[in-house]
């Protein structure tokens, strides 16, 4: 008859070694921290809002206080992480949102490229009624 | 199992998701190009405050801020605990807190416009 | 056939000898065309009959076989030597005790399986002699991705919520729940709402998406998960906001 042998399982420790694991963990959390600069830039529209109600002297002062090389840095990394934002979130979409036409899936890609198609779009309008160009 | 009440938080999560994805890129090129000094004909005082004078207006700015600043919360708190924060509960009170406070803030100053 | 000469470091652990796991390095003649198994069992067969850990199909069907090589949860049957041109290193798969060497203890995993009822409910009981259940090829092929799932557990090895939150019910468990509740044959979507909609469930994941970027058989659980969260969503709005429609 076989002995019981004895059981002493295991259990390795977790750290945050898990985000060196692979680049697809160091992409998530670029994607996450999308989060901070999109949620900066919003308390700073809150701020625009703040100096908008408070007159046209102080909107003005609000203007030229953007006007300063860090804010332009600020702008771009938001701009930056912001379409990485919409980008990942599009190609995410119709793996939420699968639609079955008939007996297939629509693919991925066509979900996808359709939000990629309105965002263009919209961007382009909200650029042109804002007066950009 | 008890069945959570995460949907609370997740809906407007993921509404936010998807509207700054649709609409922030656009807003933050606007801004940007104030900051190199072009702004943009609406960016102008009188036309921006006729602008957020109509309701509709207000209301679009008081959901874009609560949409975009809950979803920024949301996954803030996430990743805190991703990156080995594991109060969650004190986390997620103080994130949710900044969204609301710059909501209840952005709803007074919009009321004044 | 040209042949190849492999290191590859192993960990090893025996509950009854050792304190804590260790990496044992062999050097091993491969043949080129061999996947890790092969050079596992050349390992156990000419080297050190001490080695051990699971496999049975060895050929991506049964799950057996999952563990680390080089840090990336893999089938041992579907790795490639050719595509591991250095040191090979073999753990077990990540997020699981180890019970010895590269065998895990997967209670956990087969637990959660077992809460989730991965399993056809009927909408009513249905008699034998009332015939068999007819499905278009539309409504068969609404589920049929997630039937693919051959339990192998690498996306809980990938996924870094459940390494992080050992209660969370997780990738596979999560889908395969998704598989039966999109199953035209199925009425128990309400009985398994206990179990996804608890915090344990769809909540801890974040849509890191690794558990799809590593399933052998694509599945994508991360997808199900995500149609899962916004099911359970709309169901929360309707029961909060229009408590008249409740059963």
């Amino acid at each position: 008859m076989a002995e019981q042998i004895g059981r002493r399982p295991h259990v390795r420790p977790i750290t945050s070694e898990w985000i060196f694991r692979h680049p697809r963990y160091l992409r998530y959390l670029v994607r996450e921290f999308s989060c901070l600069f999109i949620g900066a830039w919003t308390l700073m529209l809150v701020c625009a809002l703040g100096r908008l109600s408070e007159g046209p002297q102080a909107w003005a002062a609000f203007l030229e206080g953007l006007k300063s090389p860090v804010i332009v840095a600020f702008h771009l990394v938001t701009l930056a992480f912001a379409l990485y934002h919409s980008y990942t979130w599009f190609q995410l979409t119709p793996k939420a949102l699968p639609l079955q036409l008939g007996d297939d899936f629509l693919p991925d890609g066509v979900i996808a490229g359709a939000h990629f198609g309105a965002w263009a779009v919209l961007s382009a309008a909200v650029l042109y009624l804002a007066g950009a160009f | 199992m008890a069945r959570s009440n995460k949907p609370i938080v997740w809906g407007p999560f993921a509404a936010g998701g998807t509207l700054t994805a649709f609409l922030t890129p656009a807003l933050v090129l606007l801004t940007l190009l104030a900051a190199l000094g072009h702004a943009p004909d609406l960016l102008a005082y009188e036309r921006l405050h006729a602008f957020a004078g109509h309701w509709l207006a207000k209301l679009a700015f008081a959901g874009v801020v609560f949409l975009s600043l809950w979803s920024a919360a949301h996954r803030l708190r996430i990743t805190c605990y991703d990156l080995g924060l594991r109060a969650d509960t004190l986390v997620a009170i103080v994130v949710y807190a900044v969204a609301l406070a710059g909501t209840g803030g952005a709803v007074l100053y919009l009321a004044r416009i | 056939m040209s042949e190849r000469q492999v290191e590859i470091e192993v960990l090893r652990y025996n509950p009854e000898k050792d304190k804590e796991p260790y990496f044992q390095r062999y050097s091993v003649t491969c043949r080129e065309e061999w996947v890790v198994l092969d050079a596992l069992n050349h390992i156990k067969e000419t080297i050190d009959p001490t080695l051990s850990y699971r496999w049975s199909c060895h050929m991506a069907v049964c799950g057996s076989c999952g563990m680390m090589v080089n840090g990336e949860p893999k089938l041992a049957c579907k790795s490639f030597l050719r595509d591991y041109p250095g040191l090979i290193r073999v753990e077990p798969l990540r997020h699981f005790p180890v019970e010895r060497d590269l065998v895990t203890v997967i209670d956990d995993f087969v637990a959660k399986l077992a809460r989730v009822k991965p399993y056809l409910i009927p909408k009513e009981p249905k008699d034998v002699a009332a015939g068999e259940y007819r499905q278009t090829p539309a409504q068969l092929k609404r589920y049929k991705q997630f039937t693919l799932c051959i339990n192998c557990m690498l996306c809980y090895a990938a996924c870094p919520e459940y390494g992080l939150i050992p209660q969370y019910i997780g990738p596979a468990a999560l889908s395969l729940a998704h598989r039966w509740n999109e199953d035209s044959r199925d009425g128990g979507r309400e009985q398994r709402q206990e179990e996804l909609a608890a915090t344990e469930g769809v909540w801890e994941c974040s849509f890191v998406g690794a558990c799809s970027e590593v399933c052998p058989e694509h599945v994508d659980p991360a997808a199900a998960i995500q149609q899962v969260k916004i099911k359970s969503t709309i169901d929360w709005y309707t029961e909060h906001l229009m408590p008249w429609r409740n059963k």
